[in-house]
């Protein structure tokens, strides 16, 4: 889960980064970044769940 | 690429002034952590301090500067759909070819040889009381020798994050002049890496319930770690608004203003916070507060009106304090220092706050997204890079000290002496929530 965590993040900096070259209009740019930033979101709680110390 | 900056003689002596006030800023961070770990502990997390900072000031000199560069200098390109994107520097390395004077790069490598000590010194405080000294070191090489100056880079020595509004529009490109992205959320993701690596302290977490509360030991360090603090970031948000924002002189004066509003405004709603939650107002929390408040000004310092900052470091005193609570209990990351509540979350907030508050890049959409583009870049790209040297350190050579050196503690078990060995050494009572 862990390993998955840091791929969506890294997977989300590339869409994020991939909108500037491939997109002009800056709606459709915003869109894409949000989008982006929201898989990096779900990539960083993946990693903070993994890191749990878990009770018992 | 453009011809370097030149600065005027009452700017560069100006600017010398400012950098030279920036260690007072590594010497709050190191009172303040030191502060927050327990007596056992203290002496390691102070001489932890002046190593990192060491090795970051040598291996930034080494090889840091060469990967960083300043603006006007050599760098390679990317050519990406017909836009050039300046991502290194090709300086050579151990400062050959750079003259020591007035100049602005060899203020940028100043001024810079002293901010990658504060981010390398950031990690401390979460890691305090079970990070091994030779693997903080082992960490800060990479740090400073790598992660740093490559960001860095982007943000402050012509590289893409800055070009933004140049080359696609978006507003005066990424805005950061006092280091909120390149050292405050660099130190606090990097002291998540390390909270992560090592875990939570020996007791830290028992099966019964929540956390155990493991107070500071000297909260009166922490505090006065705060005001030199203060003294450390005037000099730090000053300088970088001279060198990279191209700032007047007398910009110096909104810069210290909005500093100190944003501090006091934090550190005053952390209390009051405190204080509604808690029935007192809690000293420990209230000084991550005004920490939380001078963070927030590295960003926006430069950019807002002084109300505008007052109403930052009030969002700030409030973040801080519920990030605390929530990176404690719920998410079970031990953070004795605060350190990634404080800096990373802080750090991440002023960002934000520069596209919320300020005239910068005329307040347009694109300057929000510009803003997004560069808090992406630290949670996508920095934070899994951060994590992943960090991770492979731990594999050659473990962060943490063993649970006998824990119980010891560092000073005892890596110095060979306490801090306090007049006192009693420790018990291991804490309060359960």
């Amino acid at each position: 889960m862990k390993l998955a965590g840091f791929l969506l993040l890294l997977s989300g900096w590339g869409i994020v980064v991939a909108t500037l070259p491939l997109l002009s209009s800056l709606p459709m740019r915003a869109g894409f970044v949000l989008a982006g930033l929201a898989l990096e979101l779900m990539g960083l709680g993946l990693v903070v769940r993994s890191n749990l110390v878990p009770k018992g | 690429m453009a011809a370097p900056p030149s600065l005027s003689e009452t700017s560069a002596t100006l600017c010398v002034v400012l950098i030279l006030l920036v260690p007072l800023a590594g010497v709050g961070l190191a009172l303040i952590n030191t502060g927050l770990a327990r007596s056992r502990s203290a002496a390691h997390v102070m001489l932890a301090s002046l190593c990192v900072f060491a090795v970051a000031a040598i291996v930034y000199v080494m090889i840091g500067f060469s990967w960083q560069g300043a603006p006007g200098r050599p760098a390679h390109v990317l050519v990406i759909g017909g836009k050039a994107w300046n991502w290194i520097a090709a300086e050579p390395f151990f400062l050959r070819g750079l003259r020591l004077d007035l100049s602005s790069a060899s203020l940028v490598l100043l001024l810079q040889m002293f901010s990658v000590g504060l981010a390398a010194m950031t990690p401390l405080g979460a890691g305090a009381e079970r990070w091994k000294l030779g693997a903080s070191c082992i960490s800060t090489i990479l740090l400073a020798g790598w992660t740093y100056p490559l960001f860095a880079h982007w943000v402050w020595s012509e590289g893409w994050l800055s070009q933004l509004g140049s080359l696609y529009g978006l507003g005066q490109g990424f805005v950061d002049v006092g280091g909120a992205s390149t050292i405050q959320v660099m130190g606090g993701l990097s002291a998540l890496s390390i909270a992560w690596i090592l875990g939570p302290r020996r007791g830290k977490y028992s099966s019964e319930g929540g956390p155990s509360a493991i107070p500071a030991h000297n909260v009166v360090q922490v505090l006065i770690g705060c005001l030199f603090a203060w003294a450390g970031w005037l000099g730090l948000n000053s300088a970088g608004a001279i060198l990279f924002n191209h700032c007047e002189p007398s910009a110096v004066v909104l810069i210290a203003v909005n500093t100190t509003l944003s501090a006091a405004a934090s550190v005053l709603t952390a209390a009051i916070v405190t204080k509604l939650r808690f029935a007192r107002p809690d000293a420990s929390l209230a000084a991550n507060g005004w920490m939380a408040g001078l963070v927030v000004s590295s960003a926006a310092a430069a950019f807002l009106k002084p109300a505008a900052a007052v109403l930052a470091g009030a969002v700030a005193g409030v973040l801080v304090v519920y990030a605390i609570d929530i990176l404690e209990f719920r998410l079970t990351i031990d953070d004795p220092g605060g350190a990634i509540s404080v800096h990373a979350i802080g750090g991440l907030w002023g960002l934000l706050a520069v596209a919320l508050f300020s005239d910068a890049g005329g307040g347009s959409r694109g300057q929000w997204l510009a803003q997004l583009i560069g808090i992406a870049t630290l949670l996508g790209l920095i934070l899994p890079l951060t994590h992943g040297l960090n991770w492979l350190i731990n594999l050659v050579y473990p962060h943490r000290v063993d649970a006998d050196g824990e119980w010891q503690g560092m000073d005892l078990y890596e110095l060979g002496a306490g801090a306090y060995p007049e006192f009693v050494v420790h018990s291991d009572e804490f309060t359960q929530h």
